[in-house]
C-alpha cells in the first residue's frame, strides 16, 4: 500500500517523528475550518500517490481567504501524472535552513533493509548526491549505526542528535508496520537547529495486510479493485478501451506490451491467477462488464493444465446471461481447443491460434 | 555439476540416481494434492507428504507425516515443496529447514516479505537453497519436476531457462521446444520482491553445466535483478548465447502489476533500464515471447566454441 503524505505523517506522529502542524481534508467546507484553525500563511498540498507534484503545481502557498477560495478547488481538481488529487493537506511553512534526505527501504537484490541518508536532500532520490548507504538486516537500526550515519552527514550536535532519534523511530515504524519504504524527503533543519519531517512517503507490504488491521483505513481501492481482490485476481485499471485478461502476471503484462506496440489502448490489466476455471473467467467478465469505457476484450490464457473448453464455457454463460455484449478476442492455449472453437463458433468470441493474431483482430475490430 | 543438480538428480553411482525423494508440505490441500498427482505422473519420486494432524494417513499411497522431521527421518529426502497458504509459510519453511531440507521449493504467493527474509536468513545458516516464494518451481525436463508447471511445454535439451514469471516460462519454453530447443533445466525465480534464488544465483547454478548451449532469461519490471545479472554475465566472461525477454514495457509506474515484485519506482525497475543493461551485455531482448527462439538461433549461428 502506498500511503499518501498525510497518512505517512499520521504514522510519523504516532512514532514521535516531528512534522509541521497540518490538517487534511477532502472538501472545501472542511478545508475552510482547517484553514481557520491553522491560520495563514500555509501551503496547500495535493495528496496524490505519485512524486513530482511540486513541479506540477500541486503545492501552492496561501496567504489569505481570497487566495484559499481560489487555490483550494484548483488543487483539489488537479490530476498529476494521471492521478487525481485524493485529499488536501494544509500545512504550516517551516523556517528551512537546510534540506536533508533520509530513508529506510527493502533492498530487493541485497535481500535486507538499507538506510540511505544524505545532507543534500529535497530532490528525488535518483538525484540525491553524496548518499550514505548502510545495510541493516531486517531493519533494526541501533544507536551506534544511527550515530555513524549522523557523523557521516557532518551535522552539528543538535541536528545530529535529532537525526539519531528520527532514524531509530523510522526503523521502529518500518519494522512494526512492515514497510518496504519509509522516506523523509525533505528532512529539514529549521531555524532552531532541530529537525522536522516536511514530506513523507511510506509503502507497506500488501502481503502483510492480514496482520495490520490498523492500516486498513488507508486502503484506497476502487470498488472494482476490491471485488477483484476478493476473487483472487489482480486488477489495475488503465485508460484505454480494450480490457486485457489473462492468467499469470507476466503473461498479462506481455499481452499489454504487445497490444500497446500494435496501437491498441489497454483498459485494464486483469490477471485471474495461475489457473483458470469457468468460474474465474466468468468472474473476470463480470468485473469487465462494469467498466463503461471497455469496447472489447482481449483474452490470453495459457492453460497448461486447464482445458480450453472449460474456459469457453464461461464466455457462453456470459452471453447467455447477457452479462456482456462485447466482442472478445481470445487466444486460449491448452487441451481441447478444437472443442472450444466449436462451442464459440456463432458467438461474439473469436478464437485465435496466436496472441499476435488475436491482438491484430482486436485493434482492427475495435477501431471500427 | 553444480550443487542444485546433485540435489535434483544425484550422481550416477547413487542408487536413487534421477529418482531423488521429494516431500510435499501441504499434500492434502486442494492445490497440493492436485500437483502431487501431476508431479508423480511426470515421474517425480514423491516419497512423503506433510500435513500437521494427518500423520499416519496416506495420499495416493504416499505416507503422510505430522512434521518434516518425521518425513525426512523416514525417507532421507533433502528436497521439499511447500503448498501451504501464505500465512503459514514461515512455519512450514522453518520446519523444513530445521529438519535438514537442502532444496526448498516455495510455491505460495502473497508471503509477507518479512517472513521471506526470515526464512532466507535461516536457509543461509543451514546452507540450503530456497526457490521462490511465488515460484512455479524447478525442473529438469523428462527427469524431475518440482512445481506446478504443466508438462507439455517442456522437453529435455540443452538450453537453461530462468524466469520470474510462471506462465511466461511455459509460453517461452513451449516456443523453444517447438523450435527444437529442449531445456536442460528451468528455474522459476518467482514474482516476489525478494527471491530465495535470485537471477544471479540461478545463473551461477547453470553457467558451468556441461553441454549447455544457451541461456534464456525471462524477466519483468521491478527491482534490478536483470541489471545485476547482465552485469554478472559481462564480468564472468560467459560467452555462450544468451537471449532475454522483459515483460511490462507498457505498465504504468508505481502500480503493482499482479506480482508483488512487479512495480516501477521512478526509474528503478523500469523495462528501459533492464533492456539497456542487456544491450550493454550484448544480450538481445525479444519484443514478443515468440521471438525468443528466433533470436537464440541467430546467436547460436554466430557462436563458435
Amino acid at each position: 500500500m502506498r500511503l499518501l503524505e498525510y497518512q505517512a505523517k499520521e504514522l510519523f506522529k504516532e512514532y514521535g517523528i516531528k512534522v509541521p502542524p497540518s490538517k487534511a481534508s477532502k472538501d472545501i467546507e472542511q478545508g475552510r475550518k482547517d484553514a481557520k484553525e491553522l491560520g495563514y500563511p500555509f501551503v496547500i498540498k495535493a495528496q496524490v500517490p505519485v512524486g513530482g507534484r511540486g513541479k506540477a503545481g500541486g503545492i501552492q502557498k496561501c496567504n489569505s481567504d481570497d487566495e484559499f477560495e481560489l487555490k483550494y478547488p484548483q488543487v483539489l481538481e488537479m490530476s498529476i501524472k494521471g492521478e487525481k488529487t485524493r485529499a488536501i493537506l494544509l500545512e504550516k511553512m517551516a523556517d528551512i535552513k537546510k534540506e536533508l534526505y533520509l530513508s529506510l527501504f527493502l533492498n530487493r537484490s541485497k535481500r535486507c533493509y538499507t538506510i540511505i541518508a544524505s545532507a543534500e536532500g529535497g530532490v528525488e532520490i535518483e538525484s540525491v548526491k553524496n548518499q550514505i548507504i548502510k545495510e541493516v538486516g531486517l531493519g533494526d537500526v541501533d544507536e551506534a549505526t544511527a550515530r555513524e550515519v549522523a557523523k557521516e552527514m557532518k551535522l552539528d550536535e543538535k541536528a545530529s542528535n535529532d537525526l539519531v532519534d528520527f532514524l531509530k523511530r523510522l526503523s521502529k515504524l518500518t519494522i512494526e508496520k512492515e514497510a518496504e519504504l519509509a522516506e523523509i524527503n525533505p528532512l529539514a533543519i529549521i531555524g532552531d537547529g532541530s529537525l522536522l519531517a516536511l514530506d513523507g512517503k511510506v509503502m507497506t507490504d500488501d502481503n502483510a495486510n492480514f496482520r495490520h488491521e490498523e492500516l486498513q483505513k488507508y486502503q484506497e481501492k476502487s470498488e472494482l479493485e476490491e471485488k477483484a481482490e476478493k476473487s483472487g485476481f489482480s486488477l489495475v485499471e488503465l485508460e484505454g478501451n480494450i480490457a486485457v485478461v489473462g492468467n499469470g502476471a507476466g503473461l498479462v503484462m506481455s499481452t499489454l506490451d504487445m497490444l500497446s506496440d500494435n496501437g491498441g489502448k489497454p483498459a485494464c490489466f486483469l490477471d485471474v491467477g495461475g489457473g483458470a476455471t469457468t468460474e474465474s473467467v466468468y468472474e473476470a467478465l463480470t468485473l469487465i462488464s462494469k467498466m463503461k469505457r471497455v469496447k472489447g476484450i482481449l483474452v490470453n490464457l495459457y492453460g497448461g493444465i486447464v482445458k480450453t473448453s472449460v474456459v469457453a464455457a464461461a464466455f457462453i454463460q456470459a452471453y447467455e446471461n447477457n452479462l456482456i455484449d462485447l466482442p472478445v478476442f481470445a487466444r486460449l492455449r491448452g487441451a481441447e481447443s478444437e472443442k472450444a472453437k466449436e462451442m464459440l463458433k456463432d458467438t461474439k468470441t473469436k478464437l485465435f491460434d496466436s496472441v499476435e493474431d488475436a491482438i491484430n483482430a482486436a485493434v482492427m475490430g475495435i477501431k471500427k | 555439476m553444480t550443487r542444485v543438480f546433485d540435489l535434483l538428480q544425484g550422481k550416477p553411482s547413487d542408487p536413487d540416481f534421477k529418482k531423488k525423494p521429494v516431500i510435499v508440505q501441504g499434500i492434502t490441500g486442494k492445490f497440493g494434492s492436485l500437483h502431487t498427482k501431476l508431479m508423480m505422473e511426470y515421474g517425480t519420486n514423491i516419497a512423503a507428504g506433510v500435513t500437521p494432524g494427518k500423520g499416519g494417513e496416506k495420499f495416493e499411497g504416499i505416507p503422510i507425516y505430522n512434521t518434516v522431521k518425521e518425513a525426512v527421518d523416514a525417507t532421507g529426502a533433502k528436497i521439499s515443496i511447500i503448498f501451504v497458504p501464505a500465512k503459514f509459510f514461515l512455519g512450514a519453511a522453518k520446519d523444513a529447514l530445521e529438519a535438514g531440507i537442502k532444496l526448498l521449493v516455495a510455491i505460495p504467493e502473497h508471503v509477507p516479505v518479512r517472513d521471506t527474509l526470515e526464512v532466507l536468513s535461516l536457509a543461509q545458516k543451514n546452507d540450503a537453497i530456497v526457490i521462490g516464494p511465488n515460484t512455479p518451481g524447478i525442473m529438469i525436463p523428462e527427469i524431475i519436476k518440482i512445481g506446478i508447471m504443466p508438462a507439455s511445454p517442456f522437453k529435455a535439451g540443452d538450453v537453461a531457462v530462468l524466469s520470474k514469471s510462471g506462465t511466461l516460462l511455459y509460453e517461452i519454453s513451449n516456443s523453444l521446444t517447438q523450435a527444437g530447443f529442449g531445456q536442460s533445466i528451468t528455474i522459476g525465480i518467482g514474482g516476489d520482491p525478494v527471491n530465495g534464488t535470485r537471477l544471479i544465483d540461478a545463473f551461477e547454478m547453470v553457467k558451468d553445466l556441461p553441454g549447455l548451449r544457451g541461456l534464456v532469461i525471462v524477466g519483468e519490471i521491478g527491482g534490478d535483478a536483470e541489471e545485476l545479472l547482465a552485469k554478472r554475465i559481462i564480468d564472468s566472461g560467459f560467452k555462450k548465447p544468451v537471449v532475454a525477454y522483459i515483460a511490462g514495457r507498457a505498465a504504468p509506474k508505481e502500480k503493482r502489476m499482479g506480482h508483488a515484485g512487479a512495480i516501477v519506482m521512478g526509474t528503478y525497475g523500469s523495462a528501459e533500464s533492464k533492456v539497456s543493461m542487456f544491450n550493454k551485455a550484448n544480450i538481445p531482448v525479444a519484443k514478443r515471447p515468440v521471438e525468443v527462439p528466433v533470436l537464440l538461433a541467430k546467436k547460436m549461428d554466430s557462436y563458435s566454441d
